[in-house]
């Protein structure tokens, strides 16, 4: 080790802070090299959803061969993939990372949460794609599932956007607990929206009052938006301004447990 | 423009007063070391200065800002620990991630070479050593070229080559015109260091004096003596500590634990005064020891120099 002096900068940097674009490119980088450097976790993400299609949908020949109903289901697979995606790995990472004494130092970076969220998002948003990859194939060679190139790009536009508030509330999840709990109320969130979201069974199926509910979920707006791209039904008057509401929602959630944040509390 | 300060800040965690109303400045190009036992308020009192927490009451300011907002941390170096590097990541990868925050940075090659890193450019920081790991640590610290240092236990559990080497590397940062807070609970790395020493215990500053008053206050020798009697008001011991039990020799002699700043010269007055002791033993005193005087309510702070 030499010891040449490094030299502190002993006027004032003529610089600011790095540009927030820039920032989070610098913190999109670093999450994908960490995600993809466990490869095992990355397959695992890109099968899911098509092994549950595989499983679930391709032996149920009825859905399966007809082209609406099988589309339908390749979107509410579709969704609840992206969902569960972005909550688990993305939620419960946040809360994972906590854990780990880097997180803490990376803290004290000269950089806000900004930055480091976005490129949270626009990672989940990556793997999202990756994992939407296997399932449209297995959708495309099994079931009569049919869609234009456009409906198919728009309907991962709709996906894309319709991450986000999942991201986010995963985030306000993991920021405001320790690892485990935030599993649980993971596994307690997911799985009720999802099903009062109409992912599991389509929501024609459900009482009026579920309905009403339904109608107020993220789940339900995304998977409603992401059938109008791919089908071209007409979704409930209303979805934008739910998944969107609830997007400001968890942003703000998210935000307040970030800054309320201050590391693991042990003394 | 005072760089780091601290002023009246308490700090509590849960019914834990983990900092109780402290109030700290460093100046510019100032070398402070920050000494105390485990557990005393030391990194607590890092977390404040580094915006990861906020203070219950007080106010603490960083180059003249608010630690917690973003900008006033461009001239802030911190250390990770050396266990919270991202283990599937390259060392040039973590390097040039953390530098990205910085508008002036050190390129990675520069110093990668300084740290004595460079064959390493490419491994995974999983697969470093521990001692490779710290001098990672530290690197990162300068990466950003900062104004201010906060190194919180930079060479624990390093071997001398190592903590020697990183040493060298913070008096050539505090060489150019840095400004230096490191923590320690090891004596001899504040001493090898530091300039002005502050002692912490239990969330107070005990003492905030330059380093050789501060030595001369914490740098006691312990000698141990049987003797019929009491000594602990001898001139030249500091405080009497409790030895080892030993039951009283048929003489009656009580075994006696003294605390003194120079056991040579209390030994000499002893035997110089016709004292008669025996089974003498001297040894050095460990911080915590010499931290009980200061925090012995009784014991007056100015009483050092009794």
């Amino acid at each position: 080790m030499t010891t040449a002096p490094q030299s502190p900068a002993a006027a004032p940097t003529s610089g600011g802070l790095v540009t927030p674009l820039r920032m989070t490119w610098l913190h999109l980088r670093f999450q994908f090299l960490e995600s993809v450097r466990i490869p095992m976790a990355v397959i695992g993400n890109m099968l899911f959803p098509a092994l549950a299609m595989a499983f679930f949908v391709v032996p149920q020949q009825e859905v399966a061969q007809n082209p609406l109903w099988a589309t339908t289901a390749v979107a509410g697979l579709a969704m609840f993939a992206v969902c569960s995606a972005s909550l688990f790995s993305f939620g419960l990472g946040v809360a994972e990372d906590r854990q780990l004494p880097f997180d803490p130092y990376v803290r004290t970076l000269p950089a806000g949460p900004g930055p480091r969220m976005a490129a949270r998002i626009v990672n989940s948003a990556i793997f999202a794609v990756l994992g939407l990859l296997p399932l449209i194939v297995v959708a495309w060679l099994f079931t009569a599932a049919t869609v234009t190139v456009l409906q198919l790009l728009a309907g991962i536009a709709v996906i894309l956007v319709a991450l986000v508030p999942f991201v986010l509330l995963g985030m306000a999840i993991g920021y405001s607990m320790p690892a485990k709990a935030a599993l649980a109320v993971v596994q307690v969130v997911l799985f009720p929206l999802a099903f009062a979201g109409g992912l599991f069974l389509p929501p024609m199926m459900f009482p009026a009052w579920l309905d009403a509910i339904s109608k107020l979920t993220p789940t339900r707006a995304a998977r409603d938006l992401l059938d109008q791209a791919l089908t071209g039904t007409t979704p409930y008057a209303g979805a934008w301004l739910v998944l969107l509401g609830w997007t400001v929602v968890f942003a703000v959630l998210a935000v307040g447990a970030y800054r309320r944040d201050e590391g693991r509390r042990f003394r | 423009m005072t760089v780091i300060q601290v002023d009246g800040v308490t700090r509590r965690f849960g019914d834990v007063v983990a900092l109780d109303d402290v109030s700290i400045d460093v100046g510019p190009g100032e070398l402070v070391g920050l000494l105390g036992p485990n557990g005393a308020g030391k990194s607590t009192l890092l977390s404040l200065v580094n915006g990861q927490r906020k203070p219950d009451s007080g106010t603490v300011r960083l180059l003249g800002g608010d630690p917690r907002d973003a900008a006033s941390r461009i001239g802030l170096g911190v250390t990770p620990q050396e266990t919270g590097l991202p283990a599937t990541l390259r060392v040039s990868e973590v390097v040039d991630f953390v530098a990205g925050h910085f508008p002036d940075r050190v390129p990675t090659a520069d110093l990668l070479e300084q740290f004595g890193l460079t064959e390493m450019a490419r491994r995974q920081t999983g697969a470093l050593s521990g001692g490779q790991k710290r001098r990672l640590a530290v690197a990162l610290s300068l990466v950003g070229k900062p104004r201010v240092l906060l190194l919180d236990e930079p060479t624990t559990g390093l071997d001398v080559g190592a903590r020697q080497a990183l040493w060298e590397a913070v008096r050539g940062y505090h060489a150019g015109g840095g400004t230096v807070l490191l923590t320690s609970h090891y004596l001899e790395e504040v001493q090898a260091l530091a300039q002005r020493v502050v002692v912490i215990d239990q969330g107070m500053v005990r003492a905030d004096a330059a380093l050789d008053v501060i030595l001369r206050r914490v740098a006691l020798r312990q000698v141990v003596l049987t003797c019929d009697t009491d000594l602990s008001a001898w001139p030249g011991v500091v405080r009497t500590g409790t030895g080892p039990a030993v039951p009283a020799g048929a003489d009656g002699g009580a075994r006696q634990t003294l605390f003194t700043a120079d056991a040579d010269a209390l030994v000499r007055d002893l035997v110089l005064a016709d004292v008669h002791f025996r089974d003498l033993e001297v040894r050095g005193a460990s911080l915590e020891e010499a931290f009980a005087e200061m925090v012995d309510p009784d014991a007056s702070l100015e009483g050092a120099g009794r």
